[in-house]
């Protein structure tokens, strides 16, 4: 009973938080590794991109709220999201036409490329905060719970409560689907396989007669797809401030680096790798040790590696050991 | 003196701004705005010692700048004895155990030949070194923050003069700068930008959480400083004196003695402010221009056209002979000790320690701006971005609230639209800041000063 009472704990407070806040990461580490793979540079309006699309499934979930639509017990966010990705999708082409497609048309170093995005960064930070205002947003409505604590008690008679929230439920799901979709698309499709191509050999695949254009458009698409999701939903589990965004670029980054950035199978495992790190890390065993050791072997202290002061450090030392032992990534090899 | 017409006429127009500010709004503003323009100039000639000379992008900026004002709180700050006392031992013990495992796996990366064993015995080391620092400093961290917490709670610095605090900034942000050098430095460029980015912040959050090294989160406040206070002067009778003779014409035209008094009062205490901010002023200057006078020294030295061969051609250099490596790991602590200069120079102006206030976006990017937009390689320009880019993220919200005032005077004050422009005015100093990058990085990518190469 006390091992049972132990596996629920560890699942309810690490295993299943760490499994949704992972595919949100994941989502944006794609996104971070596809713009890196195939227009190769560093974005960093990473966080504020998927901040943009966010802002309007948060806008247009309040505009339905208010005409009264909603999907019941699923959140109305979900019935926004293809709105919100084509508004996304726009601006990031509009972005790119703009600001982007000239450095690529001149080929300048990809440190260049990052500079400029980092004005993008400004920019769109500026948009966000003068259409939607620096503060915290919750858009979650529908069923909060799938699973309560206290039923679970009930049903099996355990002293530890699992809780399934319905946001990490539906972010595991979305995820599967989104990232299945996306790795088929890659493989299978023509248009797949030449951007495929074109991350891995720009010349060769123009020679093969590859429409540049085409695929960097696909890209954008396929990033603004990503982004949105990615951004709502880790808005929905969480709440959404442009500030929270901007700054989940880091962990997303490292996600990226450590699953070796260009790869996206990498990065979308990277994304597990850097929160179950972080979670793991910092999470307070002493509940699990007393359930599992004897009552003379209990532990006093809290049995936490690191306090949760250094949740975001943790995924920042990860990413520095990588770096040191393995610079191009620990998913090195595993090619789609 | 024809070449250096546009460096003078940019720092003309940047003056005469400033001075319009001090006009328009008040001389108190613009002296602070001056101040932080030159502490800025600082960092910026830190990272274009960085960028502009050796092509490194270094995105960590912001944990240079924190360690700066670190120094100036355990250089500066009187030490707290009781807490010495409650704890003080077992942290010297801690820093003495973490030199020991530095060294041990120093020692052991040099003697052992490189196998599987030696991967174990220096996992064995750190390992066994963080169980012991977890053990000895843990009772002594609650202890020593247990001592009056809500005035210090730490153990305080070693109560020297302040001034003294901006060498020793130079020294951490230096010491820094080698561990990530040591790292990260063979990195690709962009790789580099993220990894340094990323450092910046664990030392931000090891600053953040560690209270009983300089109060975490909670700051720390009235810090010494190296001029005098404003509350001193306005008692001193040279002062007051003084302020008298220079507004006497003022003062003169006022009859009633009472009236005259509160007058010249009001006028001392303006002034106390002004006179502060004019001797900070002068000190900033001061390390300004013995940094401009050092750095153009060495750009145009050998070892500055080393570093510029370096620079434009890695595998040219080394074929050459050139210790690329060496060159690139020294130039790396070197910018970064400016900058940590420049960390300690913006805590002692504000007289307090935040480290909740140490966040990438302005301590990082936004120096970047500055660099980009100043001219990267060319010192003179540099400090100019420094200057720009500050002025204009002080004075985007004024300006951008006049443009939708005026653009907007035909609707009528309780419109919607206008009420919520005017509300999100404050933001519009990232739309400016942004759309001055990207529209520099498109049509004068060197920067408004671009690099000047003199052929000897």
């Amino acid at each position: 009973m006390d091992f049972l009472n132990a596996i629920i704990l560890i699942l309810n407070y690490t295993i299943i938080p760490a499994l949704s806040y992972g595919s949100q990461l994941a989502l944006g580490a794609i996104f971070v590794t596809l713009i890196y793979g195939v227009l190769r540079f560093a974005n960093f309006a990473t966080g504020d991109m998927m901040s943009f699309g966010t802002m309007f499934a948060v806008l247009l979930t309040f505009y339905f709220q208010s005409l009264g639509i909603n999907l019941g017990v699923l959140p109305t966010a979900l019935l926004t999201i293809p709105f919100a990705i084509i508004m996304m999708i726009l601006y990031m082409l509009t972005i790119d036409k703009l600001v982007f497609s000239y450095y690529r048309i001149k080929k300048s170093p990809p440190v260049v490329l990052a500079m400029v995005s980092v004005g993008v960064m400004f920019v769109t930070q500026a948009i966000i905060r003068i259409i939607i205002g620096p503060f915290d947003r919750r858009f979650l409505d529908g069923e909060k719970f799938i699973l309560k604590a206290t039923e679970f008690k009930e049903m099996t008679g355990l002293n530890e409560g699992l809780t399934i929230k319905s946001t990490q439920a539906i972010t595991i799901i979305v995820t599967i689907i989104v990232v299945s979709i996306m790795f088929w698309f890659l493989n299978k499709t023509k248009t797949g396989t030449s951007m495929r191509a074109y991350s891995d050999n720009e010349d060769l695949a123009l020679l093969s007669g590859i429409d540049p254009k085409k695929v960097v458009l696909m890209t954008w698409v396929i990033a603004g797809v990503l982004a949105t999701i990615g951004g709502v939903l880790y808005g929905l589990d969480k709440s959404y401030k442009p500030f929270v965004y901007f700054n989940n670029m880091l962990p997303i980054f490292a996600a990226a680096i450590v699953g070796g950035i260009g790869n996206p199978f990498g990065a979308f495992l990277g994304g597990y790798v850097v929160a179950f790190g972080e979670i793991f890390i910092t999470y307070a065993y002493k509940k699990f040790f007393t359930y599992i050791l004897p009552e003379s072997l209990e532990p006093n202290s809290l049995m936490q590696l690191l306090s949760t002061d250094y949740k975001f450090a943790v995924s920042f030392s990860i990413l520095v050991i990588v770096l040191l032992f393995r610079p191009s990534g620990i998913f090195k090899g595993l090619r789609l | 003196m024809r070449q250096y017409l546009n460096v003078v006429t940019a720092y003309v127009i940047m003056v005469i701004l400033i001075i319009l500010v001090g006009i328009f709004q008040s001389w108190s503003q613009a002296l602070s705005i001056l101040n932080y323009c030159l502490i800025s100039a600082v960092m910026t000639m830190g990272a274009n010692i960085q960028w502009g000379y050796a092509g490194l992008i270094n995105f960590g900026i912001m944990g240079y700048t924190a360690l700066g004002g670190l120094a100036v709180v355990l250089v500066s700050v009187a030490p707290v004895p009781e807490a010495w006392k409650a704890g003080g031992l077992n942290m010297m013990v801690c820093a003495g155990i973490i030199v020991g495992m530095i060294y041990s796996i120093r020692y052991s990366l040099k003697k052992i030949q490189k196998s599987i064993k030696r991967n174990y015995l220096i996992a064995g080391i750190i390992i066994i070194g963080l169980i012991l620092i977890r053990l000895i400093s843990g009772p002594a961290i609650e202890n020593i923050e247990a001592v009056n917490p809500a005035k210090t709670g730490f153990l305080g610095g070693l109560g020297l003069p302040i001034l003294f605090s901006w060498i020793v900034g130079a020294f951490f942000a230096g010491g820094l700068a080698y561990v990530i050098g040591k790292i990260a430095l063979g990195l690709r460029a962009d790789y580099l930008a993220i990894a340094t980015l990323l450092i910046a912040e664990i030392v931000v959050s090891i600053i953040k959480h560690e209270d009983w090294l300089a109060r975490g989160v909670k700051n720390v406040i009235g810090l010494k400083r190296p001029v005098p206070y404003e509350v001193d002067l306005q008692s001193t009778p040279w002062f007051i004196n003084f302020v008298e003779k220079f507004n006497s014409g003022k003062l003169k035209v006022i009859n009633s003695v009472t009236e005259r008094q509160d007058v010249l009062n009001q006028l001392v205490i303006d002034a106390s402010s002004v006179y502060v901010k004019l001797c900070m002023a002068g000190l900033f200057l001061t390390v300004v221009v013995v940094l401009l006078i050092i750095t153009q020294k060495a750009l145009y030295s050998p070892w500055g056209r080393k570093m510029r061969a370096i620079r434009d051609n890695e595998e040219a250099a080394g074929a050459m002979g050139k210790n690329v490596v060496k060159e690139h790991l020294l130039i790396f602590i070197l910018g970064s000790a400016v900058v940590g200069i420049a960390g300690a120079m913006m805590v002692t102006n504000d007289g307090l320690f935040t480290p909740g206030s140490y966040r990438p976006m302005r301590y990082t990017f936004v120096i970047w701006v500055m660099v980009i937009v100043g001219g990267t390689g060319n010192n003179f320009g540099a400090i100019l971005g420094g200057f720009a880019v500050w002025f204009l993220w002080v004075e985007a919200a004024p300006i951008a609230l006049f443009l939708i005032n005026f653009f907007t005077s035909h609707l009528p004050e309780t419109n919607a639209l206008k009420i919520h422009l005017i509300q999100s005015a404050p933001y519009f100093r990232f739309l400016m800041i942004g759309m001055g990058v990207l529209l520099i990085m498109r049509y004068r990518p060197q920067g408004i000063l671009p690099e000047k190469i003199i052929k000897q």
